[in-house]
């Protein structure tokens, strides 16, 4: 079985290369690129077109990599303890599974999300090391080691805020999301929106290739902000021209707060296209 | 054949390491891939590639190891995009386009080194230089049977040997550009954890520990969140010939100021005397001793100075060398006393690392920092956060 892209994600090949190299091979895949190019998505629809079950650990800065092993819930224990609970015998009762446990005990192949990694402590990673090359680890409790039935297909995201140590980036795949080109946002949009008026997004695609050339730009959209943008424009109704206009007061694209996300780039934008204005 | 291309890509500086060519082997074991170039291109880049930030130093070392192409001079020279704006495109008839003789690879390139060299502006339209719209083999927008095309858009005739253009990862690479972002994944490198402050976090091993002995009994014990206790002086030289990094400066500073919570900053002009000051436009009234500094903050401070050190050897070398004012000891015994008090210290210099041999005064701040000099871009910064942590 093969990843190919799904009906509402359009990966192009470079991507399933890597998706299936990974699957292959058994190995983690490490997935970055700009914010909002799917990099979250790819694990879900993955898994969806593998028909495979998804196991999603989220990463915050207080995580640590023990959690996704499990975790020893003492205090329940010590509260059954001084309420008499005859379940306080056994320990297991208070071994929380995480997510990496639950995969590794799934009875068929799965894929597991390691969503942004690098929001962890720089330390996280390396904890992983053993876990994610043998797909066994010890739990001391127990006295048991949980080894994997099947290897699951583990896909990491990160947003590069951190350098991930080199031994673990040895043991991933990787692959770097890149900004899609035209082409390909054509399909991505065709895959969200299949009847969408030609013209729209003709015109659509325009504006919105042009606001990502604007230098200075803090957060250049995304194209979860340019599926987010066609939404707005289709649910209130806007016609393609008014998107053509190049009026004065229209400088600014309609809608235009779902695409650009803070004020000094709102700022940014009204002064080049006061500018553009005067120069005309 | 695989051996052969690993060992190009290690001597290309390609961080890649014996196991992932066995990884590689694996994956063509598996016949992931068919017997085309492409698909071998994209698995050996999955596998091979850590960084988004090699992936152009990968595409370089793949093209010139399966295409036979010698590292060429020009791939390092920038073409001036002016020339290929496009100006004007020529439709050529089916003839002319057979007249045109093909010219042999390597001739091609043979001849394009040679335009690089001698080609000092645009030119469109026209049949030899590298532009627009023309028959020459160099430029886009135009035809020519077997023509290396630079930037702009295909036009849809698909000959072009070499596409330059797709280099695309190009403004990854990490030699380059720097933002606040960058830095601050740089300093996090100096990041340390320490426990201070009010007890607020229930501490659960703690808690156990203390129930145990209490015979059973619950006994909650806490401690305070850990915090980031990295404590920095910043020394940063403005003005003169700072003027020019200002920009570089502004984001290191504001980098700075979000990731240190004990962070102190300074400014000094060119090399650092016997007073430095908190607020450039105040410069003149409210000068701080610099021995009032040495004796405020203590040696577990990590020292940070930011300048260019691009001035005259005097200014560090001799008493009364100051471009503003008489200092009555020389710029390098200030550095020193600054260094023996703070024993961990970087220079960062935003000039190029390339430069710093020209001027002598930077290769004397060098020796006094011990080579503790880097440069102000995010691999120097990494470079300079590591020699700091030890």
């Amino acid at each position: 079985m093969k990843f190919e892209g799904t009906d509402t994600y359009v990966a192009t090949g470079d991507l399933t290369m890597a998706v299936n190299a990974a699957r292959v091979l058994q190995r983690p895949l490490l997935i970055k690129g700009e914010p909002g190019t799917g990099k979250t998505l790819l694990a879900e629809e993955v898994a969806r077109a593998l028909n495979l079950p998804l196991f999603q650990w989220h990463i915050k800065s207080t995580t640590k990599a023990q959690q996704g092993l499990y975790e020893y819930d003492a205090v329940s224990r010590l509260r059954d303890s001084q309420l008499g609970d005859p379940r306080v015998e056994d320990i297991s009762h208070y071994i929380v599974h995480g997510v990496l446990w639950q995969a590794f005990e799934c009875d068929e192949p799965s894929v597991v999300l390691i969503d942004e990694i690098d929001k962890a402590d720089i330390e996280f990673p390396n904890d992983l090391l053993r876990e994610l090359d043998r797909m066994e680890f010890h739990c001391y409790e127990l006295h048991r080691t949980i080894k994997a039935r099947h290897r699951p297909l583990i896909i990491i995201t990160s947003n590069n805020e951190k350098e991930l140590p080199d031994a673990f980036l040895r043991r991933c795949f990787f692959h770097y999301i890149k900004f899609p080109d035209r082409a390909t946002m054509q399909r991505i949009v065709g895959v969200h929106f299949p009847d969408l008026k030609r013209e729209l997004l003709k015109e659509a695609l325009e504006v919105f290739f042009d606001l990502r050339e604007v230098p200075g730009l803090k957060k250049k959209p995304s194209t979860s902000e340019l599926i987010d943008w066609l939404k707005l424009l289709l649910a209130e109704d806007i016609p393609p021209e008014a998107l053509r206009s190049k009026e004065a007061k229209d400088a600014i694209p309609p809608l235009h707060g779902a695409l650009l996300k803070n004020e000094q780039d709102v700022h940014l934008f009204e002064r080049l296209a006061f500018m553009a204005r005067r120069k005309s | 054949m695989l051996v052969d291309f690993f060992l190009h890509l290690k001597a290309r500086q390609l961080p890649v390491s014996t196991n992932e060519l066995l990884a590689l082997l694996e994956a063509l074991q598996a016949r992931l891939v068919s017997a085309s170039l492409d698909d071998f291109y994209l698995l050996s880049r999955a596998i091979l590639v850590k960084d988004e930030a090699h992936y152009d130093r990968f595409d370089r070392a793949f093209g010139e190891y399966f295409k036979g192409v010698e590292s060429l001079p020009g791939f390092d020279a920038l073409i001036p995009e002016e020339w290929l704006e496009l100006a004007a495109r020529r439709h050529l008839s089916e003839e002319d386009r057979l007249k045109l003789q093909k010219l042999g690879y390597e001739k091609l390139f043979e001849q394009f080194k040679q335009r690089l060299a001698e080609q000092k502006e645009r030119h469109a339209g026209g049949s030899k230089w590298i532009g627009t719209a023309g028959t020459s083999p160099y430029g886009h927008g135009g035809y020519h049977p077997e023509g290396i095309r630079l930037g702009g858009d295909s036009v849809g005739n698909r000959t072009a040997i070499k596409v330059w253009e797709q280099r695309e990862f190009r403004n990854l690479d990490d030699s380059v550009e720097l933002g606040v972002r960058n830095i601050k994944v740089a300093l996090r490198r100096l990041r340390r954890f320490a426990r201070q402050g009010a007890a607020t976090e229930l501490d659960l091993d703690g808690t156990i520990a203390g129930t145990a002995r209490n015979g059973g009994w619950l006994d909650l014990q806490l401690r305070p969140e850990r915090h980031n206790a990295v404590k920095v002086l910043l020394f940063l030289d403005i003005g003169g010939s700072m003027d020019d990094h200002i920009q570089a400066c502004e984001e290191l500073f504001s980098a700075a100021r979000a990731e240190f919570k004990h962070l102190e900053h300074f400014y000094f002009h060119n090399c650092v005397y016997e007073g430095v000051w908190k607020d450039n436009r105040r410069r003149h009234d409210q000068r701080l001793s610099t021995w009032d500094v040495i004796h405020t903050y203590g040696p577990d401070y990590k020292l940070v100075l930011v300048g260019d050190a691009s001035m005259s050897p005097y200014e560090v070398a001799r008493p009364g060398g100051s471009v503003e004012h008489w200092n009555e000891e020389a710029g390098a015994v200030w550095l020193q006393r600054l260094l023996d008090t703070w024993s961990r210290a970087v220079w960062l210099n935003p000039l190029p690392e390339e430069h710093w041999t020209y001027a002598p005064s930077i290769r004397m701040v060098r020796e006094l920092l011990g080579e503790r000099m880097f440069p102000l871009s995010p691999e120097g910064l990494e470079r300079a956060m590591r020699s700091l942590a030890k």
